[in-house]
């Protein structure tokens, strides 16, 4: 539903069902709504049948990358030589993204379910939930929810008493984006900085503590529970661009919207709906500017490209962008997206691990650029070399968050060039000072 | 505040047995380095020089390596800080919403001046985070371990009266 706001008609209601509903979030509550259901039943499958059935449901990854999640899981070894190990990123970062927040905070029974239906499938005994550190209530749901589900016996040595052994802990970040990259994550979880590896090898080969890893976003996980009780078939038809992007996705919006907050569409919903029924449209008097629909990394929209953009993983290609992670943020025409960009581009110059010497000094590069056209001394030969930087930050890089930097700045220096122009030929008072 | 010359062992008694409890989570000592240092936080408020060390002589690592993690986390505060520590998200979804409003709020109704300072009562220290992921909220401020969800620049004051 749209937390914080009542369900909306438009809206389809399997992840989000219980936002909002405090007695969701106790044991007895979920087992009420049906939880644990699909547990029991994954338990009693062999592992390989779990991942077939989640691989024909056409599962991708909802933290960004779209990788199909069955996928994934069918790369562990099949004969188990060493421990295995699931990480699940709970660390919720990207700007413009907080769904995984209130999948923790309404319905953690449902992400512990999902991670251990993943652990019996890729055969893991050991569950690895990282939350991002500033999540103090997600942090405190979880925590209560893992005892619970350890004091009912659905965690521990005879997983709902099966033959399965399930551990499931908490690994609290503590404050660092890029752990939200799935090696720099596994690399924090063993006590080390949050810097990602170079691949291959693999997690599925070597991955936390050099042992066969698989890593899956809360939103991905929270769906595997309603995909093995309602079958493959189900998650398949409720979406409206089937098959190749299924099931609901949760989607952020914020910034100026009326009605910022999580809502569920099915795959192929317009985006011109989600922000003008769903989401209430702009305030009043004002209107669209710019769409940046996957979380900050993403290419920017403008409002022609955003009116006609469909939500799935090839719409928003198809519109010069990406889904990513389902954050969009909004920006109506108060909005200045020079200043916004210089924004953007501080927060990766800020999370920037500074082992790639693209992303240390290109992130930071940017934003010097930036801030001399904000302050009023920019040249035209800037908006070349903001354009120039992107390119040599792009694809060169052990990790995407260099990448994730250039990709706005580079579409907003081409979508909105009249208003980087504005600054340099001194038609815009000047935002900032230089220091 | 806590002077660095007279260090108190964060690891003795309850704390030890907890940490215990939580080693036993890892394949390696090593990886309860961060658990060790939010618990060290939790004692003191802040990570000293001489925390790092005695961490290292728990967990078997270098001061120097313990080092190493504690500033890439900017969670772990190298300094002591205010009683009350207060993030506001300024990234650019609440930035578009008037977050700097709001930081220019508190830093006015907490007397701390400028960020990362922290006020002459010892009170609160303010700082600018980038993104709390909490977007829809904006802005959401941590104060302490209190998630609090859309606050503006009007009602820092009334905020504030929570956190005296």
């Amino acid at each position: 539903m749209g937390y914080p706001h009542k369900p909306h008609p438009r809206e389809t209601l399997v992840l989000s069902e219980h936002f909002g509903d405090s007695d969701a979030r106790t044991y007895d509550g979920w087992v009420k709504r049906g939880g644990y259901r699909a547990l029991e039943q994954a338990l009693g499958m062999e592992p390989q049948a779990v991942i077939d059935e989640v691989k024909a449901s056409g599962l991708r990854g909802r933290g960004g990358a779209g990788f199909p999640a069955g996928v994934k899981w069918d790369f562990m070894p099949k004969q188990k030589s060493k421990r295995h190990y699931l990480c699940c990123n709970a660390d919720e970062s990207e700007p413009g993204t907080f769904k995984d927040r209130e999948i923790m905070r309404w319905t953690p029974h449902a992400l512990i379910e999902g991670c251990a239906i993943a652990a019996h499938a890729i055969r893991a005994e050991v569950v690895y939930v990282y939350i991002r550190g500033e999540f103090t209530e997600a942090i405190a749901v979880m925590q209560q929810a893992l005892d619970e589900a350890y004091a009912k016996g659905v965690l521990g040595r005879k997983a709902l008493g099966s033959g399965t052994s399930i551990d499931m802990y908490i690994h609290r970040g503590a404050g660092a984006y890029i752990c939200g990259e799935e090696t720099a994550l596994m690399n924090s979880i063993e006590g080390k900085r949050g810097n990602p590896r170079i691949r291959p090898p693999f997690p599925a080969a070597v991955g936390v503590f050099g042992m066969p890893t698989t890593i899956n976003n809360v939103e991905t996980l929270g769906s595997v529970p309603h995909i093995m009780t309602r079958g493959a078939e189900w998650y398949k038809s409720l979406s409206l661009s089937s098959p190749k992007s299924t099931g609901t996705k949760l989607m952020s919006v914020c910034g100026h919207v009326a009605r910022p907050g999580n809502f569920e569409i099915t795959m192929g919903f317009p985006m011109k709906d989600l922000i003008y029924d769903l989401c209430g449209g702009m305030s009043p008097g004002r209107t669209l500017k710019a769409v940046i629909p996957g979380g900050s990394s993403v290419p920017v929209l403008d409002r022609e490209e955003a009116e006609n953009c469909v939500l799935d993983y090839e719409g928003c290609v198809a519109a010069g962008t990406m889904l990513g992670s389902g954050g969009m943020i909004v920006f109506d025409d108060t909005a200045d997206m020079v200043y916004q960009m210089m924004r953007i581009a501080k927060f990766y110059a800020h999370e920037s691990c500074a082992q790639c010497t693209q992303c240390r000094e290109g992130t930071a590069w940017t934003v010097r650029i930036l801030q001399k056209i904000l302050s009023g001394r920019g040249e035209m030969q800037d908006l070349d070399l903001l354009l120039d930087v992107g390119e040599m930050m792009t694809g060169k890089t052990i990790c995407v968050l260099s990448d994730s930097c250039a990709a706005p700045v580079g579409s907003a220096v081409q979508k909105f060039r009249g208003e980087f122009e504005a600054y340099i030929k001194g038609a815009r008072q000047p935002a900032v000072a230089l220091v | 505040m806590h002077d660095a010359s007279t260090h108190e062992s964060v690891f003795d008694g309850k704390r030890r047995a907890r940490l215990d409890e939580i080693m036993k989570r890892y394949p390696t000592k090593q990886a309860a380095l961060l658990p060790a240092l939010w618990m060290v936080q939790e004692a003191h408020g802040w990570v000293s020089d001489q925390a790092m060390a005695e961490v290292a002589d728990v967990l078997e690592l270098t001061p120097a390596y313990v080092k190493g993690v504690v500033t890439f986390y900017t969670m772990y505060h190298q300094h002591p800080v205010g009683k009350y520590f207060i993030q506001v998200c300024t990234t650019t979804p609440c930035n578009i919403c008037g977050a700097e409003g709001v930081v220019e709020a508190f830093l006015q109704h907490t007397g701390c001046g400028e960020l990362g300072a922290t006020s002459k009562d010892g009170r609160y220290t303010v700082v600018e985070v980038e993104c709390l992921g909490a977007c829809g909220f904006a802005t959401p401020v941590l104060v302490n371990d209190d998630f609090i969800e859309n606050v503006t620049s009007e009602t820092v004051p009334d905020l504030l009266e929570r956190y005296r």
